[in-house]
């Protein structure tokens, strides 16, 4: 039988989710940044990336950051000689940058796919579409995330 | 929780606790509180992620299972004509055990009394996937728990749990779903507190769960006693708020926030 | 037990944008999360899918720790000739699911 004490205790512990205790890094910002930095140059190099072309739709403001429909779309011929080869999408706040890679083979109908994400928190999420001629366009979009009112981690 | 949301809570309410029930003609589903991205999620079984579980449960009907070797469907046939409008009426009187059972409960019960199996422990992926395929079958159909005298006493006491206050922040479920519904919370929005999709797939948990589990995590959003699951109280409620939902239509599988 | 579930149009006519989509069962722990006593839940994805159409290639995705739980992969391919489509999970911890879909090009 626990007491109110420790009831108290433990509650505000569970109440903090994984990703606020580590929120408590002073840098976390700023290391976050600089790994979608190191994302976007592992995947464009040193090639200029231009805006235009790609189409990144996310809800503006979402229900819940577990699970955020998102689609990408390129404007593309999808022809031998003029295709979209594969469409990147990071983000700058999660713990981890890159979220997911849609690379587009020779049966690929449009150079579009639609997924679901987890989002960490509000943030601007970057889309890079590759093309066959070796150039590179983006888009961002901005979402909102908020918490839920409450959580209930570790209850079943 | 933290104390920013306990004093937020604690703006919200009013002087003196008033409870008059939402209108029948008043009362929306959780889905029409939801984002038009959500709805699309629970609109199509293609992209509803409830859909697995509800195949996996039409695997689950049709398996033989317990010292007896039946499956649901030896006794039940095919569910899509035996189940239409069966989860509509749960939770619903069982005269051997004199009280009110939920569909998770019956299930368990079927595979003690019929199919000499053991029971599929509460939020297991069997039972909620049963439950999902069983519930699937009457979507579109209206809620329609029986009352009568047999279920009367559970009604009560499932209404008298929704409006008594509890738990360190003292609210009552009627305090927040039929007096501020629509409005906002820490940034989501306050349903009515409706069970049209049970079990829903809620994107909280990332995962399928039942009522039962979604009453837990009120009460423990409030700071209250977490009944158990199958507890009396927690089945009286249930019963409670399928009637407060009658003739609202069971929308299974639901997604939810 | 259904590990995945896809929805293809059965039938399309020859050159027609077909719409696929694709929906897995798993819960996608991202190796972020800690269990009541402190310790790391370690990672456990799907770490790639992909698709083809009568033995080519449609598409070949990388899905991370951000893809949500029970993963949406929805794209399109054009209809061309009848045959099946093949779709093939592959994660962590040897998870590995394939489900095959006919389709029918008039």
């Amino acid at each position: 039988m626990t007491t109110r004490r420790q009831f108290l205790i433990v509650s505000a512990a569970l109440a903090a989710p994984a990703a606020a205790r580590a929120q408590l890094d002073p840098n976390l910002a700023a290391n976050r940044k600089a790994a979608f930095q190191a994302a976007l140059k592992r995947i464009v190099g040193d090639t200029k990336v231009a805006r235009g072309r790609v189409k990144l739709t996310l809800p503006p403001l979402i229900d819940n950051g577990n699970s955020v429909p998102l689609s990408v779309s390129v404007e593309s011929p999808m022809t031998e000689a003029d295709h979209v080869k594969a469409i990147h999408v990071l983000t700058e706040k999660n713990p981890l940058p890159d979220v997911i890679t849609f690379a587009l083979g020779p049966r690929a109908g449009r150079a579009s796919f639609a997924t679901r994400v987890r989002l960490a928190d509000t943030q601007t999420v970057t889309a890079i579409a590759q093309m066959s001629d070796g150039s590179f366009w983006s888009d961002g979009a901005e979402v909102v995330v908020t918490l839920s009112a409450c959580l209930e981690e570790g209850l079943i | 929780m933290s104390l920013r949301f306990a004093l937020l809570l604690a703006c919200l309410l009013p002087g003196a606790a008033s409870s008059g029930d939402i209108p029948l003609s008043e009362r929306r589903s959780g889905y029409e509180m939801m984002s038009r991205e959500t709805q699309k999620i629970q609109d199509e079984d293609a992209t509803n992620p409830g859909t697995l579980w509800v195949l996996d449960g039409e695997a689950l009907w049709a398996k033989k299972s317990g010292s007896a070797g039946k499956s649901c469907a030896d006794c039940h046939g095919d569910a899509r004509q035996s189940m239409k409008g069966v989860a509509a009426r749960y939770p619903a009187f069982d005269p051997a055990r004199g009280r009110p059972l939920n569909l998770e409960q019956r299930i368990n019960a079927c595979r003690a009394d019929h199919q000499t199996a053991p029971p599929f422990a509460y939020e297991s992926k069997e039972l909620l996937a049963l439950e999902a395929y069983v519930a699937r079958q009457s979507r579109g159909l209206p809620i329609a728990p029986r009352i009568d005298t047999k279920t009367k006493p559970f009604l009560e006491a499932g209404r008298e749990t929704f409006h008594r206050r509890q738990g360190q922040l003292n609210l009552s479920c009627s305090q927040c779903h039929d007096d501020h519904w629509g409005k906002k919370l820490a940034g989501s929005v306050i349903p009515q507190g409706h069970p049209t999709g049970y079990p829903i797939y809620r994107l909280e948990w990332q995962n399928l769960g039942s009522l039962g589990r979604r009453l837990r995590g009120c009460a423990f959003g409030i700071r209250a006693q977490v009944p158990e699951l199958g507890s009396d109280e927690l089945v009286d409620l249930e019963l409670y708020l399928m009637w407060r939902a009658r003739g609202m239509k069971i929308e299974t599988p639901g997604v939810r926030p | 037990m259904a590990r995945a579930v896809v929805t293809v149009p059965p039938r399309a006519k020859r050159g027609e944008i077909v719409e696929i989509k694709t929906l897995a069962q798993h819960t996608m722990e991202t190796g972020f999360r800690r269990t009541q006593t402190g310790d790391l839940i370690p990672r456990d994805i799907i770490r790639t899918f992909a698709c083809t159409y009568n033995g080519v290639e449609v598409c070949r995705v990388e899905l991370h720790p951000a893809i949500a739980a029970n993963p949406l992969i929805a794209f399109t391919t054009v209809a061309t000739e009848s045959g099946a489509l093949k779709f093939e999970w592959a994660g962590d911890n040897g998870y590995s699911v394939t489900e095959i879909a006919p389709i029918k090009v008039e």
